[in-house]
């Protein structure tokens, strides 16, 4: 048996691209989730402020989850719990995707595309080298997230937050209506990396103090966190020593940024970007490996699940195009770019020019009052668009049209310039 | 009198302004990119809102904590006591999404109701 297409990951990014590929007409198909549920992250997500832009709704993670998981039992489509995806081989027109699946044992599965949608993990202590002993209460934030909200398991009383990304507030949050004192969120940079909702109904709302531009300098204890060494650091991000603090606390929380996970990917050969640490894809999220695609936070880290949905459902149509024989060909290749301020964009090539296409990017630091400006090799200006405000923690988007890239020359590069 | 704030209605989480912030009857909000921005910012300097998201202790299913929230918006007065009751309560599963655990928590009209269902 062939499948039409397997998708890794049934979180948002799968369970969105399953049900969107319903409804192109693709039936043979499988969900791969190594959990023993579907709905990746948005189980243990169970805040709200899912759903607004895709339902006008403000949803909470598992319920955003289950609109997606009771049209899938409906329309009948097929999932494997409890099974992780070892490997996945390019046999030129059809993949093979090792399984170790609890219920089916070893499974070699044979299909001709395959949707990467294994979501993310958190950048840990260990990567950002925060120094100290190695005692209990260290957590990254998201894995408390899941002790907490799952299995119900209280993981401190006293807890300091480094991090101040979306997960570090929403944990701030969570810790205190579990009964716990979170002394204060942490945050190396000088602005905070959560949306600004979070920090007002995280943080404000339970006065917990947000200290920007600090940092965690040491951790303390034996077998348990005793306390922590928070300091100022200077606009390199040096430590400033006359600023170190000791602060007691059992728990330290990190919430310190989310990484694509993609061993799978590169082992299959698909090329990684080391902006985005997700793969390249073109303007229809195919990587360098024709029937491979990618959507989600394997592909880049998004702010808000809505949009993971919206590109996991281009992904499923161009799965249905790539199947159909229906794609769009072209031989010209357009790499897009971008200046210094700007970290990443997404996708990384065009291929085709005769559709609308989403950029999707993100800017190295707050600004404000400025443009967002568009321009092949020759300074042609494709787009022009004035921004009040900009800020790390959220993606942005710019739509071309189809009929703008007909006639540019060469590549293309994003930028910023302030406004006078 | 200025004051900014941020609106909470939804992630793109606008920076208002708020002139004559003291009297709500001359209480003029600048910077919303839509209506709610402002309704948001009226209601923060009279009764402030919020929703409570939390879980409860679940026997006899297939995870231990369920998942809840308030079926609407409650004052953020009360907020604390409504934690408490959530953080007390117990149940036995099966519950479903959208099942009523507490009708009309403390009299505000609002029910806590399950967001996920524990078989
Ligand atoms: S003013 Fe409107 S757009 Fe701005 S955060 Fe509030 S609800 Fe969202």
């Amino acid at each position: 048996m062939i499948y039409d297409l397997l998708i890794i990951g049934g979180g948002p990014a799968g369970l969105s691209v399953a049900k969107k590929a319903y409804e192109t007409g693709i039936k043979n198909m499988l969900v791969l989730e190594r959990d023993d549920e579907l709905g990746g992250i948005l189980n243990q997500c169970i805040h709200n402020g899912f759903g607004i832009e895709k339902f006008n709704k403000e949803l909470t993670g598992p319920e955003y989850a289950s609109l997606y998981i009771e049209d899938i039992e409906e329309k009948g489509i097929n999932y494997l719990l409890g099974s992780m995806v070892l490997n996945i081989r390019d046999e030129g027109e059809y993949k093979v995707v090792e399984v170790a699946s609890k219920e089916k044992g070893y499974l070699e599965l044979k299909t001709k595309t395959v949707v990467l949608a294994m979501g993310s993990r958190e950048r840990t202590r260990m990567m950002i080298q925060t120094p100290g002993t190695r005692p209990a209460g260290v957590f990254n934030a998201g894995l408390a997230q899941k002790y907490v909200n799952i299995d119900g398991y209280m993981v401190g009383k006293k807890v300091v937050i480094l991090g101040s990304g979306d997960i570090g507030l929403i944990m701030a949050r969570r810790m205190t209506l579990v009964g716990a004192e979170v002394l204060r969120v942490v945050e190396i940079e000088p602005y905070s990396n959560g949306l600004s909702r979070n920090v007002m109904q995280c943080l404000k709302d339970f006065d917990i103090p947000l200290q920007l531009s600090h940092t965690i300098t040491e951790i303390k204890g034996n077998d348990r966190v005793e306390s922590v060494v928070i300091a100022e650091v200077d606009e390199n991000k040096n430590v400033i020593e006359s600023t170190k603090e000791e602060v007691e606390c059992d728990t330290v929380l990190f919430s310190v940024g989310l990484i694509p996970e993609n061993e799978l990917s590169t082992n299959l050969g698909v090329e990684i970007d080391n902006r985005t640490q997700g793969p390249k894809v073109n303007e229809k999220l195919e990587t360098n490996i024709p029937g491979v695609f990618a959507c989600g936070n394997v592909l880049h880290i998004h702010d808000v699940v809505d949009y993971v949905s919206d590109e996991a459902e281009q992904a499923a149509d161009q799965v249905h195009k790539y199947l159909t024989d229906t794609q769009d060909i072209c031989k010209r290749q357009i790499v897009l770019e971008n200046s210094d301020d700007i970290s990443y964009i997404v996708p990384q090539t065009i291929e085709c020019k005769h559709s609308d296409i989403e950029l999707k990017f993100r800017v190295r630091k707050p600004a404000s009052n400025v443009r967002i400006i568009l321009e092949d090799s020759e300074g042609n200006v494709l787009v022009n668009r004035k921004k009040w405000a900009v800020s790390p923690s959220e993606m942005e988007k710019v739509m071309i049209k189809g009929k703008m890239l007909e006639d540019i020359k060469g590549n293309l590069t994003l930028r910023l310039k302030a406004e006078e | 009198m200025e004051e900014k704030m941020t609106c909470i209605v939804c992630p793109r989480g606008c920076e208002l302004t708020i002139v004559n912030a003291e009297d709500v009857s001359k209480m003029e909000v600048f910077n919303h990119l839509c209506i709610r921005g402002k309704h948001f910012a009226i209601k923060e300097k009279t009764n402030p809102m919020r929703t409570i998201t939390a879980t409860v202790k679940i026997n006899d299913g297939k995870q231990n904590r369920l998942p809840v929230r308030t079926d609407g918006e409650i004052p953020k007065k009360v907020y604390m006591d409504i934690v408490d009751i959530i953080n007390n309560i117990e149940l036995k599963a099966p519950v479903k999404r959208e099942d009523i655990i507490i009708e009309n928590v403390l009299d505000t009209g609002i029910n806590i109701i399950a967001t996920k269902s524990v078989l």
